[in-house]
C-alpha cells in the first residue's frame, strides 16, 4: 500500500513537472554584456570547435579562452536529432544548429533570440544569411550564422576509375559500389532520395525535398528500401565512416567535406564530388539555450565564432562556405570562398538546406505533407 | 527513489499521449494510438523479435562461457591464480564501452579485419557481430555472480558427492547446479536486460541492423516522445515477464 501511494505521488509529481515544462518560457535576449562566468558548454558538429585536441595545429579556441576567461567545453553531435536532444537537457549554453534543428529548437522554446548589438561581428555576416526562415522568428534573430555547404558524394578512387557525376551510384542496382554503399543514418536522409527523384522522376512533381505528400513520400521511401540492398552500413558517427572507407567496406555514399579531408589525410583513397542532381546541405547557426547558465560567455563565444579569422579557420577546416564577408580574405587557401561558393547564391539554389519537414507543406501546398515524426517512423521502416 | 519511480511513471503516462502533427507538441489526451500502431505494423514486431533474439543469444553464450570459467576460478584455481583471474575478468570493465566496440570492429571488419587477415573470413557486420560484441561486453556480469555463488558452495558437498561415487558431470548436475540456479538467474538478468536496452553496440557492429533502442532513440529525436515511450515500454514488459517466469521457478526464494 505504501508502495502504491509512492507511485501515485510520483505520477502526480511528474504530471506537475510536465505541466510546468510545457510553459515555453524564454528568458529573452540579454540587454547588456556582464562578467564572464568562466565557462561555456557547447554542442557542435565535429570540426567546428577545435582547440588542438584533434591536431595541435588546428586551434581557434585556446586564444579565446585566454582572452575571454571562458573555458569552452565541447560535446560533439552526430545528427541534428542528437543535438536537439542534448539542448533539451538544458545543460548546454550554445549549439551549432542546422536548419532541421533550429526550427525545432525555436518552436520548442529551447533557444532564445539574441541581441545582435552585443555581437559586433554580426555586422559582417553575409546579408543573404541573416533573418532567414531557419534562424529567425518574428523578425528577431535567433543566432549567428556560421557556414553552409552541401552533402557530397564520397567515393573510393580505386573502385571508381572515373569520377561519378551522379547520385545514381548510391541508388541504382547496377552501381559498381553495390554492397558497399553507405547512407546517413537519420530520417532527414529521406530528402536525399527526394532530391534524386526530383531529377529522375519529374512526374512526381517534387518541388522541395522536405515537402513531400503521400505519393512523393512513398516513392522516396520505396527508393530507400531498394537502396538498402546495396548498403553495407549506415553511418552517423563520422569516425565509423572513415574507418569503413579505409577498410573498403564502404566505397560510395553521402559525406561531409571534413570527413573526406580527414580520410584523405589518413591516406585513404577517396574523393568527394557534388553530383549533377544537386544535393542536400546545411546552413548552420550558433544559438543560445533558453536555460543557459553562462549567457555572457555564450555571447562572447558567438562573437568569437563570427570573428573573420575564426570563421575563416573553422569553415576552411570543415570544408564549407564561411558566413563572414571578411573571412574570405583570411583563409589559407585564397580560393576557399570561391571553391565553396560563399557568395554564389545561384550555386546554393541547387542545395537544399536541411530543414524540418512539417505537416503544412514548406512549398505552400497546404497541410498535405508528411511531418518529421512520420519521416522518423518511415526511416525505422526502411532499416527494417 | 522518487526520481527512480517517477521517471518510470512518466514513461507510462507519456506513452498514452500523442503529438500534434502541426506543432509537434504533446497532446495530453489518453489514447491507445501508439500501442495499436506498435501492434499493427510488422516492422516493430520484427525489431522486437530481433532484439529479444539477440538478448537471448547473448545470454546463452555468456552462460556457456561463464559457468566453466567461474567454476575454475572458484573451485579449481589456487588462491593466487584466483585473484589474478578475477582481475582479468574485471579488467575489460576498466576500458570504455566505445573503445571495446571499435576494437571488435577492427577484429570483425570483413575488408581488412583481424579475422579476415588471419582466417580469410569474418561474419561481417550484422546480427552475428552484434551478438559477439554484446556477449563480450556483458560476460563479466555473468561470471561474477556465478563465481560468488560458487564461493558459497561448501567443498564438503563436492567431496561427499565424490565419496558416493558421483563423477564430475553428475556432481555438477545434481549438486552444483541446484545451488547455483539463483546466481545464474542473477547473471542472466544482467546480460538479458543490458542487451535488451543496448543501441550503441548495434550501431558500431550491426551494419544495417537496428534494435528497440535505436527506434526509441530515433523517435525521441523527432520529438515524438509519446511513441518513443510506448516502444520503450516493450522491453520493460518483456523484463517483467521474464522476472515473473523466473519467480515461478522459485529462484528468488534462494536469494
Amino acid at each position: 500500500m505504501k508502495a502504491l501511494k509512492l507511485v501515485a505521488f510520483g505520477a502526480t509529481a511528474t504530471l506537475a513537472l510536465v505541466a510546468c515544462g510545457s510553459d515555453k518560457a524564454s528568458t529573452g535576449a540579454l540587454s547588456k554584456l556582464g562578467k564572464a562566468e568562466g565557462q561555456v558548454n557547447v554542442v557542435a558538429w565535429p570540426g567546428y570547435v577545435e582547440k588542438g585536441g584533434t591536431d595541435p595545429k588546428v586551434d581557434w579556441i585556446t586564444g579565446f579562452e585566454k582572452s575571454s576567461g571562458c573555458t569552452v567545453n565541447v560535446k560533439l553531435g552526430a545528427t541534428s536529432d542528437e543535438m536537439v536532444q542534448l539542448m533539451k537537457t538544458g545543460e548546454y549554453d550554445v549549439v551549432s544548429a542546422s536548419g532541421d534543428a533550429t526550427l525545432r529548437l525555436i518552436a520548442g522554446g529551447d533557444v532564445v533570440d539574441v541581441n545582435t548589438a552585443l555581437i559586433p561581428n554580426y555586422a559582417d555576416i553575409f546579408e543573404g544569411l541573416k533573418n532567414k526562415a531557419w534562424n529567425s522568428k518574428g523578425g528577431k534573430a535567433y543566432g549567428v550564422p556560421h557556414g553552409r555547404g552541401a552533402n557530397l558524394l564520397l567515393y573510393n578512387t580505386e573502385k571508381f576509375a572515373k569520377a561519378p557525376d551522379s547520385w545514381s551510384v548510391v541508388w541504382e542496382g547496377n552501381s559498381p559500389a553495390k554492397g558497399s554503399v553507405t547512407a546517413y543514418d537519420s530520417p532527414i536522409y529521406i530528402a536525399d532520395a527526394a532530391v534524386y527523384l526530383m531529377a529522375t522522376k519529374p512526374e512526381l512533381g517534387i518541388k522541395n525535398p522536405y515537402a513531400l505528400d503521400d505519393k512523393q513520400f512513398a516513392a522516396s521511401v520505396d527508393l530507400l528500401k531498394k537502396q538498402k540492398g546495396l548498403v553495407s552500413e549506415y553511418w552517423s558517427d563520422y569516425l565509423k565512416q572513415m574507418a569503413a572507407f579505409k577498410s573498403g567496406t564502404m566505397t560510395a555514399g553521402t559525406t561531409w567535406q571534413v570527413v573526406a579531408n580527414a580520410a584523405k589525410g589518413e591516406g585513404t583513397k577517396v574523393e568527394a564530388v557534388l553530383p549533377k542532381e544537386g544535393s542536400t546541405g546545411w546552413s548552420d547557426t550558433w544559438m543560445i539555450s533558453s536555460k543557459s547558465k553562462n549567457p555572457n560567455c555564450a555571447y562572447m563565444f558567438l562573437n568569437h565564432m563570427a570573428d573573420p579569422a575564426t570563421n575563416a579557420a573553422a569553415t576552411e577546416y570543415f570544408g564549407e562556405a564561411p558566413s563572414n564577408k571578411k573571412a574570405c580574405a583570411l583563409t589559407t587557401d585564397k580560393d576557399h570562398c570561391k571553391n565553396f561558393h560563399a557568395e554564389d547564391e545561384e550555386y546554393f539554389k541547387k542545395i537544399w538546406y536541411w530543414t524540418t519537414p512539417t505537416k503544412e507543406c514548406l512549398d505552400g501546398r497546404g497541410a498535405v505533407c508528411k511531418d518529421y515524426s512520420e519521416w522518423t517512423k518511415a526511416w525505422t521502416e526502411v532499416k527494417g | 527513489m522518487l526520481a527512480y519511480i517517477g521517471s518510470l511513471a512518466a514513461l507510462f503516462l507519456t506513452a498514452v499521449y500523442t503529438i500534434d502533427p502541426f506543432t509537434t507538441d504533446i497532446v495530453k489526451t489518453v489514447s491507445g494510438e501508439n500501442f495499436s500502431e506498435l501492434a499493427s505494423k510488422s516492422v516493430y514486431r520484427a525489431i522486437t523479435i530481433r532484439t529479444v533474439g539477440i538478448a537471448a543469444a547473448v545470454t546463452v553464450i555468456d552462460l556457456l562461457l561463464a559457468v566453466p570459467m567461474a567454476l575454475y576460478i572458484a573451485k579449481v584455481a589456487r588462491p593466487r591464480v584466483r585473484r589474478l583471474l578475477i582481475v582479468a575478468v574485471l579488467m575489460p570493465l576498466w576500458a570504455s564501452y566505445l573503445v571495446k566496440g571499435y576494437s571488435w570492429r577492427a577484429i570483425l571488419d570483413p575488408g581488412s579485419g583481424v579475422l579476415t587477415k588471419t582466417f580469410g573470413g569474418s561474419p561481417g557486420f550484422g546480427v552475428t557481430a552484434t551478438i559477439i560484441g554484446l556477449a563480450y561486453l556483458w560476460l563479466p556480469y555473468m561470471i561474477l555472480p556465478i563465481q560468488a555463488g560458487l564461493e558459497r558452495l561448501p567443498d564438503s558437498l563436492l567431496e561427499a558427492s565424490a565419496d558416493l561415487g558421483g563423477r564430475s558431470a553428475i556432481t555438477i548436475r545434481k549438486v552444483v547446479l541446484p545451488i547455483l540456479v539463483p546466481a545464474i538467474i542473477a547473471g542472466t538478468i544482467f546480460t538479458f536486460s543490458l542487451s535488451l536496452g543496448d543501441y550503441i553496440t548495434v550501431q558500431i557492429l550491426g551494419g544495417k541492423t537496428q534494435m528497440i533502442g535505436n527506434a526509441v532513440y530515433a523517435n525521441f529525436g523527432s520529438n515524438n516522445i509519446p511513441f518513443a515511450s510506448a516502444f520503450a515500454i516493450v522491453p520493460v514488459a518483456i523484463m517483467v515477464g521474464y522476472l515473473l517466469a523466473v519467480r515461478r521457478t522459485g529462484a528468488f526464494e534462494n536469494l
